[in-house]
């Protein structure tokens, strides 16, 4: 019998390393982005308003040139768990966006300026315009682009994930591509109008390198890198892409609470109720016959 | 029946009814005298916890079907909408979402509990056929809401599986252009998906009852095998079974909450939050996790018709496991080769699981063929045999018998009984 345990032991470790050096063989892929702390990572991490707020600027004065955010309303900049706007900001940023409304009563579309229940114009009229100003490359809406974008984790990594709650695959994948712009190496051919990023598959992006150190103006002294800037962005993308988060948490929080008193109480009645069957047998009421059709 | 089995209602109303409609009776014979084995452990919970799991879906199945519209136009914004905008939206998708994964690990450990104590065997092959069926409408009815959302994957993964019908020989191709409703998949395919998807939950609510039923005919199995003979055999069902079953349902929800409340999207694939787009195919299709043993199936053979004999065979060899199996001994824990070779088994399929999520070249496709040979030569070789020339240890004579045994030899691992 130990020799069959030897040998099934034997069979499941030669597989183990079998899969584990195809792995290795078959990871010649980008490289994995280097994993960034997110305020909302973990059992109890929620969003920094204040990061978000950062990020929501950045959006909107670098990436909203070519990227919509189709999903969201302005309304929801005030919402709780998100940037924490109030909603007179809200409803001001709003009215800094022209929105195309109608039919009026010509028949006529018009522009006016955008309301607190209005969506985030694109910046496009439809894919093809914006990939005509993008050299042929589609900008992707970034509503759920945070939770949109992986990475090839990897055994053990997959597993251990589970366990540490890692979730946050999106916004260090966008925090690498906005930092991984870099010389293509010698002998890297890339095709005309694209960008050499570490990070990005096949290394050949579309889009070019979108922000530099200074360029968009932090007011409460966080420093103006490219490092905080992509950390900033991609955690607003983040809320974007789950703005329920805050509030998934705190409920998970109260479930746990909920779920371990009660599955505790249910331990000991089992343990009560169970008591004298393991241990009194003797003492159980007379109990019919079972009857089941003999065999 | 003995008269303590009867159920005799003391309340007018109730004797009233009874007369009429003898539910209570019928409540009263099934879950609360009806009588389970003693030496129950907690693998034996796994039934109670999937009709927990069935009504976990089915409820919040109704409420989303509420909010949700089945459009290739508006699925994926309709989803997002309930994310968003649905009060507790965000819950109900994560519960059903994450609820579809963990009806699988349920009936995984079930399938596992059925196969390492012979639950199978005369007289349960009924019982057992049931049980594979209820699989097979479930794999149907968790891929067909997989496509729902109009992701990516949603997309690509109906494509590749319904292009599987193509195999078939002279009506492959029309029975593919019937499925679709069309020439591609499109909109009529998500419309009959979604309503299979909301049908086939009551087709298995339906085919539990019989399942139960079945059960409920025959008894359940025990870790020994051996049928219980006298009442020292076993406990009723209320409050032993139903008392055990809650706890372990609470343990289940705990595991449960971890994965909605803080790691929702860690079964998903990223590539069903980018809406699905005909004109690009995914660098990797991948199925969800629960079909990935599976899907390594159908590709580790290099022949699109034998592939898809091969991955149905996988499924549907299980229902013969009653007359595969020769030996008329039903534990594992009395039978160690076909421990040892049972073991080895559930290796083997956790091992495709590996291999059905890697892409198909090089050295996975070699092992993916390895794995499938092991599969079905444990099922169609190893087991028929083993029955034949396995050597098996003594059974205990009885339920009791065996209890009193472990309960001698366990030593420090449990505590001792009071009264031998």
């Amino acid at each position: 019998m130990n020799a069959y345990r030897r040998t099934a032991f034997g069979l499941a470790l030669f597989a183990a390393v079998a899969a584990f050096g195809m792995r290795a063989a078959c990871a010649q892929e980008a490289e994995a982005p280097p994993g960034q702390r997110w305020s909302f990572a973990g059992p109890f991490g929620l969003y920094d308003p204040q990061q978000l707020q950062r990020g929501f600027k950045i959006y909107r004065e670098v990436c909203s040139n070519c990227h919509s955010l189709k999903l969201l309303a302005f309304r929801n900049l005030a919402d709780p768990g998100g940037p924490d706007f109030t909603e007179a900001q809200a409803a001001a940023i709003a009215a800094t966006f022209q929105v195309t409304a109608g039919p009026n009563d010509q028949g006529e579309m018009f522009q006016r300026a955008g309301k607190i229940s209005d969506r985030f114009p694109p910046p496009f009229a439809n894919d093809q315009a914006a990939r005509n100003a993008n050299g042929g490359a589609l900008p992707p809406d970034m509503s759920v682009l945070a939770k949109a974008r992986s990475y090839e984790r990897g055994f053990p990594w997959f597993i251990v994930d589970a366990f540490t709650q890692y979730q946050e695959e999106g916004p260090d994948y966008i925090h690498a591509i906005l930092n991984g712009y870099e010389d293509p190496p010698a002998g890297f051919t890339l095709p005309p109008g694209a960008q050499y990023n570490k990070y990005f598959p096949g290394h050949a992006i579309g889009m070019p390198k979108p922000l530099s150190d200074g360029q968009v103006e932090y007011t409460d002294g966080t420093p103006a890198t490219v490092d905080q800037y992509g950390r900033d962005v991609a955690a607003f993308l983040a809320w974007a892409s789950e703005p329920k988060l805050d509030e998934r948490k705190r409920l998970g929080f109260q479930v746990f609470v909920f779920l371990i008193v009660l599955t505790g109480l249910l331990y000991f009645t089992k343990k009560k109720v169970w008591h004298d069957v393991l241990h009194h047998p003797e003492l159980l009421e007379p109990r019919p016959p079972t009857e089941y059709p003999k065999s | 029946m003995s008269e303590h089995s009867v159920y005799k209602p003391e309340h007018p109303v109730m004797r009233w009814l009874e007369r009429r409609l003898p539910i209570a009776g019928l409540v009263y014979s099934s879950f609360i005298v009806y009588p389970t084995p003693r030496n129950l452990n907690y693998w034996w919970t796994f039934g109670g916890i999937l009709t927990f799991m069935l009504g976990v879906q089915i409820v919040t199945g109704v409420v989303l079907a509420m909010h949700y519209t089945p459009h290739v136009d508006f699925a994926f914004n309709s989803v997002e909408a309930i994310m968003r905008d649905v009060n507790y939206g965000w819950l109900l998708r994560y519960l059903h979402a994450n609820g579809a994964a963990f009806f699988f690990v349920a009936v995984y450990a079930h399938i596992v509990r059925g196969m390492y104590y012979g639950s199978y065997k005369e007289p349960r092959e009924v019982l057992w056929i049931l049980g594979v069926i209820l699989f097979l409408l479930m794999v149907v009815t968790g891929f067909m809401g997989y496509v729902l959302p109009w992701g990516q994957m949603s997309f690509w993964a109906a494509t590749v599986i319904t292009n599987l019908f193509s195999a078939i020989p002279l009506v492959g191709n029309p029975i593919v252009t019937w499925l679709w409703g069309g020439f591609a998949v499109g909109n009529p395919t998500l419309n009959r998906f979604y309503s299979l998807h909301y049908l086939l939950p009551f087709v298995i609510a339906g085919v539990v009852v019989l399942h139960i039923w079945a059960l409920h005919m025959v008894g359940q199995n025990n870790p020994t095998g051996v049928e219980p003979k006298t009442k020292k055999d076993t406990v009723a069902f209320t409050p032993y079974a139903t008392i055990k079953d809650a706890f372990f349902i609470g343990v289940f929800c705990l595991f449960f909450a971890w994965f909605i409340f803080y790691i929702p999207n860690y079964l998903g694939h990223s590539d069903n939050y980018i809406p699905a787009n005909p004109g690009q195919t995914p660098t990797h299709i991948v199925p969800e996790w629960y079909y990935l043993p599976f899907y390594a199936i159908l590709r580790a053979i290099p022949s699109k018709l034998l592939g898809v004999i091969a991955l149905l065979a996988s499924i549907v060899l299980l229902a013969f496991l009653p007359w595969l199996d020769t030996s008329r001994v039903r534990s594992a824990n009395y039978r160690p080769l076909y421990r040892q070779f049972l073991i080895v088994f559930f290796l083997v399929v956790i091992g495709l699981g590996y291999l059905g999520s890697q892409p198909p070249e090089g050295g996975y496709v070699i092992a993916a063929r390895i794995l499938t040979a092991y599969y079905f030569v444990f099922l169609l070789i190893i087991l028929p045999l083993l029955g034949l020339f396995e050597t098996t240890k003594p059974l205990p004579s009885s339920i009791s018998e065996s209890v009193l045994r472990e309960g001698l030899s366990a030593g420090a691992s449990a505590p001792p009984p009071a009264k031998a």
